[in-house]
This record gives structure tokens, sequence and C-alpha cells, in this order.
């Protein structure tokens, strides 16, 4: 991906023909004798948002760390832009266009939001060490626009007048938020979002999924998000994959995903088997 | 109303002014003799002791790793300097510069040879392998026999740290590493310290600032251990012993992690403490030990927690807080 120069005003600049952003072939892995993802297919394209379901335990997140290449997958490849992943690690896996947020927050607490989000802008400045210490115009002019476009960001999700505060003392809502935005800085083109809405309020959730939205459109980047919450995903995505045991179970629109047997006997059970009345 | 604030080249003018208003009265006070031997002599020794502090409150208190390991830089550099100035290549001041600059790339050198494999380590690991590499240099120095002279220790080292240089010396190590610290470099470490999987999901490449930073530390102990071997004139590798890196360490902790003016008070203190308390004698480690015992129950954050100072802030405050008294005053008036 192009190096976006901070001097010009942020547009995301990409073609968006239907050609998959991200796609994965047959992707799995192995603990030991455990496989906990097999056989993972999936095709995401450039706008599309994505949800990504299962019960507990069933892989969702371990398949982001593999995307993410925090664990280093055993079989299959994963293609972003049409471009093998193969072999990169988990920052040139970011530079080449993955963001990700966690399930458990994972801020930089003692920093303050905006430098939160100005790390996340980290690979959009170029001045280098020397730069720094002599403190060059480059660094200066850097700096500035990296500032405001940070501010930019953060007045997108109404978090303007928190810029100066620690992230770590943000409320809970926020923390997530800012999580978002600092991901969105890194200018990604496909980004992970590991349950976005967890331990939200109906409130809380009702405007994380306007943001979700607005963040499709306005930097016109594909999602994909786990979550647990039906009502979110069933709302906002346009594709649905439901994983159980490692697998695949079903794949499609939020209406079939609803009908389908396979899922209902994920989350439900089998009728006979269980110890229901 | 706005807020007043300073713009940057202000800002630079104001500090440039007070850092050189004090170098030469301090360089005044020192030439003038009121201070005696001692004193002297350990002015001298808590610049260096600065220098070491802040450049290890860098990878402790900024990357927030625990190396063991800063006594070898600075015998690193104490050596390296020290040979360059005996054979005396270049004339003058530049010789002088050229020792500490020689010092320091040497030390930053293996700085990044040690870095490299031990920071793939963390927290106790880190700290004892470090620590081995730190006693790795001491015995090499100490069998160098035909270059280091060994444990009989190399004389003769020309003596240049005086007052003037060593202090210049604090200051390009405070500023130079205010200046990293406060840009994306210094994000970048800071958010490994806070969260390495975020910062690596970032896109931060954190072997390498790991290793930069290690380096950089590694480059002003190096430059510090350079003055102090052309303070005292001889070299014994016995000086950089295990307990030269815990004291150091001491410092930093006392001081506050991740605050370079706690490093450079906890320097000042710890170094000139025995001194200060030379009457008490046989106490004075008693004295030492509970002073540190005190500050880890009451302020287990050091001194300074993570504050820094910053002279700008206090006008910025001192002039907003009189303006704002001087509106009050106007409302007032206006009804």
């Amino acid at each position: 991906m192009a190096k976006h120069d901070p001097r010009k005003p942020f547009v995301p600049q990409r073609d968006h023909d239907k050609s998959p952003v991200m796609e994965c072939v047959g992707l799995g892995i192995d603990f030991g004798g455990l496989t906990a993802v097999d056989d993972f297919n999936i095709t995401i394209t450039p706008t599309e948002i994505c949800g990504l379901i299962g019960p507990n335990g069933a892989g969702k997140t371990t398949v982001f760390n593999l995307l993410t290449k925090v664990y280093k997958p055993t079989r299959g490849k994963i293609y972003l832009d049409g471009k093998d992943t193969c072999g990169l690690n988990t920052m040139q896996a970011n530079k080449a266009g993955l963001a990700r947020t966690f399930q458990n927050i994972r801020l930089f607490k003692e920093l303050t939001v905006l430098e939160n989000v100005l790390v996340g802008l980290h690979n959009e400045m170029y001045y280098n060490v020397w730069g720094a210490l002599f403190r060059v115009p480059a660094y200066w002019r850097t700096e500035k626009i990296a500032k405001e476009r940070a501010r930019e960001m953060l007045s997108i999700f109404d978090m303007e007048d928190m810029a100066e505060h620690k992230a770590g003392s943000l409320p809970y809502g926020s923390q997530r938020r800012l999580e978002i935005v600092r991901a969105l800085a890194t200018n990604p083109t496909v980004l992970l979002l590991d349950e976005p809405a967890a331990g939200m309020n109906p409130n809380e959730t009702e405007e994380l999924m306007e943001n979700i939205k607005k963040i499709n459109k306005t930097f016109k980047i594909a999602i994909l998000l786990i979550e647990h919450d039906m009502n979110l995903v069933m709302n906002i995505c346009e594709g649905i994959a439901v994983l159980n045991y490692g697998k695949i179970i079903a794949k499609g629109t939020p209406a079939e995903i609803q009908r389908s047997p396979q899922v209902i006997e994920a989350y439900l059970g089998t009728g006979g088997g269980g110890g229901d009345a | 109303m706005k807020r007043f604030t300073l713009s940057m080249p202000v800002r630079y003018i104001i500090n440039t002014v007070l850092i050189i208003t004090l170098l030469l009265v301090g360089n005044q006070i020192m030439g003038s003799g009121i201070l005696g031997r001692a004193q002297t002599a350990i002015i001298i020794q808590v610049g260096f002791f600065i220098i070491l502090a802040v450049s290890l409150n860098m990878v402790t208190g900024y990357l927030g790793q625990l190396p063991l390991g800063h006594a070898g830089f600075m015998a690193v550099g104490a050596y390296a300097g020290a040979l360059f100035w005996r054979a005396a290549v270049l004339p003058g001041m530049a010789s002088v510069v050229g020792g500490l600059i020689v010092a320091g790339v040497a030390a930053a050198i293996t700085g990044v040879i040690i870095g490299i494999p031990a920071l793939r380590l963390r927290g106790d690991y880190l700290a004892i392998i470090t620590l081995g590499f730190g006693e790795i240099i001491r015995v090499v120095l100490n069998n160098l026999d035909t270059i280091t002279y060994g444990a009989r220790g190399l004389r003769n080292i020309p003596r240049y740290s005086s007052f003037m240089l060593v202090y210049i010396c604090v200051i390009v190590a405070c500023g130079a590493i205010h200046m990293i610290m406060k840009s994306r470099h210094g994000r970048a470490i800071l958010s490994i310290r806070e969260n390495e999987i975020a910062a690596e999901s970032c896109g931060i490449n954190t072997t390498y600032y790991k290793v930069l930073t290690f380096a950089v530390s590694a480059f002003f102990a190096g430059v510090a251990g350079a003055l102090f071997a052309g303070n005292i004139g001889i070299l014994v590798p016995a000086n950089f012993d295990f307990m030269t890196s815990i004291n150091i360490l001491m410092i930093v902790v006392l001081g506050g992690l991740g605050s370079m003016m706690g490093s450079v008070i906890a320097a000042s203190v710890l170094t000139s403490l025995p001194l200060v308390l030379q009457p008490l004698n046989e106490y004075r480690m008693i004295i030492f030990s509970l002073m540190l015992i005190v500050v880890m129950i009451f302020k287990p954050s050091g001194l300074m927690g993570n504050y820094d100072f910053s002279m700008s802030r206090i006008i910025e405050k001192v002039v907003n807080r009189l303006r704002t008294g001087k509106t009050a005053g106007k409302l007032k008036s206006g009804k």
C-alpha cells in the first residue's frame, strides 16, 4: 500500500471494484494435538461489513490472531489485496492494511487520548530519529499535521474534548471507541473488531452500530467483526460466518443464518440430546 | 478567555537562556573557591550520575524493561574514552569531544550487540541476562591485560572532566533524550511500555525501538563512563561491578520511573548523601536504606512519580492565574 502523504487531507484512495480485499484459503492452526481452527475460508469485498459469530471457544479470536499474524498459521493462506501475507509479522500485517481492536481493551493507558491516536499515526509520519533530535522543519510540519488529523478523527467520534485526558481514565465505552479510532489511524483497508459491544449497555450498543456504519461509509473500508450481540450483528452485517469447533458451519446473509439448522444446533443444541423438558 | 500559551520558539529561548545562566553561575561558584575539595568532587560526581540515571531511565522508565548491566556500558565507554585520550591523536578540545563520542559510540555498539539477543527476553529474564553481560564485560576488561592493564589499572588518563564539560554533557544527554521522547519515536517507545501487543498491531516495529532505546541509553552511559575516567584519572574494572548497576537503578527507581527530573534529583541526593552523612559515620548506610524503605512505603512510584518539570508550563500557569485574577477584578468593577 502506498504511503499516505500526511500533507494531503485524509481521503482514502482505493479502487472500489468488487475484487476481494481479504481472502483466506484453507486457513488452519494446530496447538499441539488440538486443531483450534481448520479449513477457514472467507472472502471480504472492499466495503463490506462482515460478522464472525459462534459459541464461546469456537476459535473466533484465534482467527483474528491468525489474520494479524500473532499466530503463524499451520495451514492455508491469507491474501490482502491479492498479495500473500505469508512470512509477515504483526507489524508488517498492519502496514499491509490490517488494523484490529482487542477483546480485552489494550489501550496505552498512561498516554493521553491524543497520543494514543498519534501512535496509530506512527507510520504516516516520516521524519527519522535525527529529525526528532535536531527538530528539523519536517518534524514540526509532520507533528502539526498529525495532531490535526488525530483531532479530526477523534471529532468523528465526538471525543475531541477528551483529547488531553489519560486513556486509562476514560469510561469503558469511550475506551472501546478510542481503540477503534487508534486502529483507524493506521489507515487500514480491513478493520477487525473483536467484540466491540462487549460490556456496553443497549444505548451504547446502538451508538456503536451507528459508528460502525459511519466508519464503513466515511473511510470506505471493509470491517470484520466478532460479536455476541445478535441484534448488532444481524442489523449491520451484510455477510455472516458462523464458527463452531474451529470450523465454519454456515455462511450467508443474516436472514439465511437465522434460518440455518446447523447454527441453531450449535447455539441451542440438538433437541433430544440436552436435558430440556 | 483564551488560555495564554507560549509558542515553541519562545519556550526554546527561555529554556536556553536559563540553562546557560545556570551553567555560568555554577562555573563561577566552582571557580571562586567557596567550595572545598570534597564538595567540588561530589558536584562533578553528581554530574555523571545524572547522565547514568537519565540514560537508564530511558530503558527502565520509558521502555519499561529492566536491565541490570548499565555499569557494563559505562565501563566500555570509560575504557574507550580513556584509551582515546591517552593516545591523543587529536589536538586539544577536539580530542576531548572526540573521546566522548568514541566512548559513546563504543558503548552504543555494545548495547546493540547485547540488546538484539537480550531484548527477546522480558522482565526477570532480561535482568538476569543483562547482569550476565555486564559481568562479562568487566571480566573481559580484567583479562585484556595488554590493552587495559587489567586489575593493575589504566593510569595517566588526562583529567579532562571539568565542571563545565561534565555539565554540558548532562545538558546534552537530558536534551537529546527529551527530544527523542517528545516525537513519534518517543511515543512508540512509550507505547511498547504500555502494551507491547497493541503497539505491534499499531504498526510499530517493537524490536527496532527496543534496540534503539538500548543503544541510546548505552551511548550516554558510555559518555558518563568517559567523564568518570577523566575525573579520577585511573581505571580499574572493579569500578564497574554489579553494585554500580544497582546503584544507578536505585537512583532511577527512587526518582520515579519515567521522570527525568526525578532521576536528576535522586542522582543529586543519593550521590551527595554519603558526604552529608559523613559525621554520622557508621550509621550512614542505615540512614541510606531507611530512606529508601520510607520512599518505597509512602511513595512507591518514586519521588516524582512520572511527573516531569516544564519551565514553560509553570510560566503559563502563573500568567494565566494573573490574567484570570485581573479579568475577575474588571468584571466586578464593571458591575
